[in-house]
């Protein structure tokens, strides 16, 4: 069976009143972009859906795509059918074979848009419920909460049947809530953070601070993969890596053990806004989780956040670490977060940080560095990288294995 | 040169053999290491596993390397015995199995475990029923091989399956050394059976390979503690050029599988119709579909079995005594034993064992072979030939 066409619909945007319209012409330029593989398609947005022709392309790849789009609620794949009642017939009949299996439940709902067509929606109903009691005595209709609908439309080109409804990933268009730099290190919760950030529509571009020799080229390769994952939302991720060799190394000689992290912290935060100024973002993500390592207690965060009045998102501030892990299993970065590679807010760690600095403390050992020469340093050596998802950054050698094999 | 032995090892493939070199030379480094040699060794490591499982319909984590098929039977029965101890010390198995399973069992009695062999028939196959009868609420585990290697009876692994359905708690462990590349995908994958060990050099991977099966959720004790390779199952730095020859040859006999069993059984089907006329040689595997498609077991009684190898070899033909592990020391077969074949007749039997590689012109000359070394021994035969 060959599905015709696929019906998205559109999700909370439906009431954004105003700015509508701004929303669905992201919306849709955002599934374009996803489906950019599949040259044959043809996108007829609607006032609250988009029909998407699949002119013979795989429903069930096109589907796969979608299911990654943020701002679409859910779609259906369907069957187009002449108006012709004999027609229907024959491929409600094919299609609830294929898909609805032996003794389930089901009901009819039709929806008309052409009022011109011979049957009205009751008739409609009545009609294709006869012809499946018939035809079809192993299923029981069903009105409230059927394990099948079969949903028929009655359009202007064509009548479209289908019985499956997919639910989509929800949230808001990505772009439609401007930009924002996520701070990603390699571990479970920033990819996890960006992750949430996209669904809010946040388009992002990720900062990543690697301190060579310190760190490996696999560290940041594997910051690099992390991105590929979260690209396929959006089609493409700018990431930014930023050297933090000099700054860890000064901060470390001249400063305090017990504040090395909160001071290293505080020229992150610093650097990430000076980067996101000159992207044009408006916010700073990071996944920082309350009172999971000393730098994220509430006192840490007084005092790291004391260098900038740019907003600081933290989108799984509250998450328990066990959710923040199921988040990550579903959107395929978990395996990849734990690879262990040292990243550089473990390097130099000192064995007692401070859980509970104090503001004026860090603001004073702060001003004992050349701040400013130091940030200009490592903004001279940021090296920018356009990732998509179907780049590879860890598996190198996949091909010579794969010959080898 | 034909060669005839192939349930005692086979010949490495020489593609096999270019990715065992290539991968000695570019990922040699040690799958443990941190940079980044050891990473593209561990990368190869990985990738080998992962389209072994493919291969096998399993998941990656299902996979363990061994170094051959001994140390998989060691490992399954005596990781079992370690790991469920407290739960029982009654082990079952048959009476034919392979050396390594069955002196396992021996040093486990010796510890205080007890074990039940299962006989066998004369065509040599266990009863199901009997494994029904020998299940006791302190079992463990169930050891039987898929394919004997002396006759090449098929084990009736479907019916020991369902079972075990009603014993979820016991281990089912199948030796498949000599049943994998054999058309026996779809038994093996049998969702009862929890552990399977192959080897590498029965299908054209280098010497020092193998791996077991270990399904997901199913707990043994390692033999081998160390540096926690094999994720703490099995130490030792990974064998990581053989396990990749062992991969690629593992994919080259699942590639048209049916083909080649076919192919097999109709090399054997030459064989056997031809020598199955002469009056004085007594057939044990037969043509009927429990028997695999490439071990062909019969006895010429009258002459051992070994003066009827050396005979071959004249003729640049290479077969064996039953099988290779007990032919050197003289005695008689164990599976013909158990079969009740009188110790006369066991002791003249020979095996003929075939793959992929060989084809029925090899067969033709064996046949040919056959005619004069029967003739050359007539007058060792027990019955005067009229």
């Amino acid at each position: 069976m060959q599905y015709s066409e696929i019906m998205v619909r559109y999700g909370e945007l439906s009431t954004k009143g105003k700015n509508r319209q701004a929303f669905i012409g992201r919306l849709n330029g955002n599934v374009t972009k996803a489906l950019h593989e599949f040259p044959a398609l043809r996108m007829h947005p609607k006032r609250d859906r988009l029909h998407i022709d699949l002119n013979g392309e795989d429903a069930d790849a096109v589907m796969a795509r979608l299911s990654k789009v943020f701002g679409i609620q859910s779609f259906s794949p369907s069957v187009a059918v002449a108006k012709d009642m004999t027609a229907v017939h024959a491929a409600v009949l094919e299609l609830m074979a294929a898909t609805v299996p032996t003794g389930a439940s089901y009901k009819v709902q039709t929806k008309r848009s052409d009022h011109d067509f011979e049957l009205d929606t009751n008739e409609m109903n009545l009609n294709l419920g006869d012809m499946l009691t018939d035809a079809r005595p192993d299923l029981v209709v069903k009105m409230k909460d059927p394990d099948y609908v079969l949903r028929v439309e009655v359009r202007r080109e064509a009548i479209f049947l289908s019985t499956k409804t997919v639910l989509g990933p929800g949230g808001l268009p990505v772009g439609t809530a401007g930009k924002g730099v996520l701070m990603l290190s390699g571990g479970i919760d920033s990819p996890v953070a960006g992750y949430l950030a996209l669904k809010r529509g946040v388009a992002i571009e990720m900062v990543h601070f690697f301190s060579p020799p310190y760190t490996s080229e696999q560290a940041l390769a594997k910051a690099k993969q992390l991105t590929t994952k979260l690209a396929p939302y959006v089609g493409s991720i700018r990431f930014i890596q930023v050297p933090f060799t000099e700054i860890q190394e000064t901060i470390k000689s001249s400063l305090p053990e017990g504040y090395l992290m909160t001071i290293q912290r505080r020229l992150m935060l610093r650097l990430a806004e000076a980067i996101a100024k000159k992207q044009g973002a408006l916010a700073i993500f990071n996944g920082e989780s309350v009172g999971q390592v000393a730098s994220q207690t509430l006192e840490s965060m007084v005092a790291i956040n004391d260098v900038t009045t740019m907003p600081i998102i933290r989108p799984v501030a509250t998450m328990d670490k066990n959710e923040i892990i199921k988040v990550a299993e579903d959107i395929d970065t978990y395996a990849l977060s734990i690879m262990p590679f040292e990243d550089c807010c473990t390097i130099f760690a000192p064995p007692a940080p401070k859980t509970k600095p104090n503001l004026d403390r860090a603001r004073y050992y702060e001003s004992k560095l050349d701040v400013e020469g130091l940030m200009q340093r490592a903004l001279d050596g940021i090296q920018i990288t356009e990732i998509r998802g179907s780049d590879e950054f860890m598996a190198q050698n996949q091909d010579v294995i794969a010959e080898l094999l | 040169m034909i060669y005839f032995d192939n349930s005692a090892t086979t010949k490495a493939l020489p593609e096999v053999l270019d990715t065992y070199r290539t991968v000695s030379e570019d990922f040699f480094g040690n799958p443990s290491s941190l940079h980044a040699v050891g990473g593209k060794g561990d990368a190869m490591l990985q990738s080998a596993r992962k389209q072994i499982a493919t291969l096998m319909h399993a998941k990656p984590e299902e996979i363990y390397f061994t170094s051959c098929g001994t140390e998989g039977d060691n490992w399954v029965i005596k990781g079992t015995a370690f790991e469920k101890r407290q739960f029982g010390r009654h082990l079952i198995t048959t009476a034919i199995e392979h050396p390594a399973v069955i002196n396992t069992m021996h040093q486990l009695e010796q510890l205080g475990f007890e074990v039940t062999y299962l006989p066998v028939d004369h065509r040599g196959f266990i009863n199901p029923v009997d494994l029904k009868n020998a299940l006791r609420d302190d079992t463990i585990l169930v050891s039987v091989m898929a394919v004997n290697n002396e006759v090449g009876a098929k084990q009736p692994l479907d019916e020991i399956a369902a079972i075990l359905k009603d014993h979820p708690n016991v281990h089912f462990h199948v030796d498949a050394v000599q049943g994998i590349g054999k058309g026996l995908m779809t038994t093996l994958r049998n969702p009862r059976i929890d552990f399977i060990t192959f080897s590498g050099h029965k299908f054209h991977a280098p010497r020092g390979t193998g791996f077991i099966y270990m399904k997901e959720g199913r707990h043994i004790a390692p033999l081998l503690a160390g540096g926690g390779q094999e994720d703490n199952q099995r130490s030792g730095t990974e064998n990581t050029p053989a396990i990749a020859a062992m991969a690629k040859a593992l994919r080259l006999l699942l590639t048209d599988e049916d083909q080649k069993v076919a192919h097999e059984q109709a090399i054997r089907r030459r064989i056997y119709e031809h020598v199955a006329k002469f009056p004085n040689v007594v057939m044990f595997s037969q043509l009927t579909p429990d028997f695999a498609p490439h071990i062909l077991c019969f006895a010429l009684p009258g002459v051992r079995g070994e003066t009827i190898v050396h005979a071959f070899e004249q003729h640049d033909i290479y077969i064996s005594t039953t099988s290779a592990c007990s032919s050197k020391k003289g005695t008689e077969s164990s599976t013909l034993a158990a079969m009740h074949v009188p110790s006369q007749i066991a002791t003249s039997a020979i095996r003929v064992s075939l793959d992929d590689q060989n084809t029925l012109a090899e067969a033709d000359a064996f046949n040919a072979a056959f005619d004069q070394v029967y003739a050359g021994f007539a007058k060792l035969f027990p019955t005067p030939q009229q």
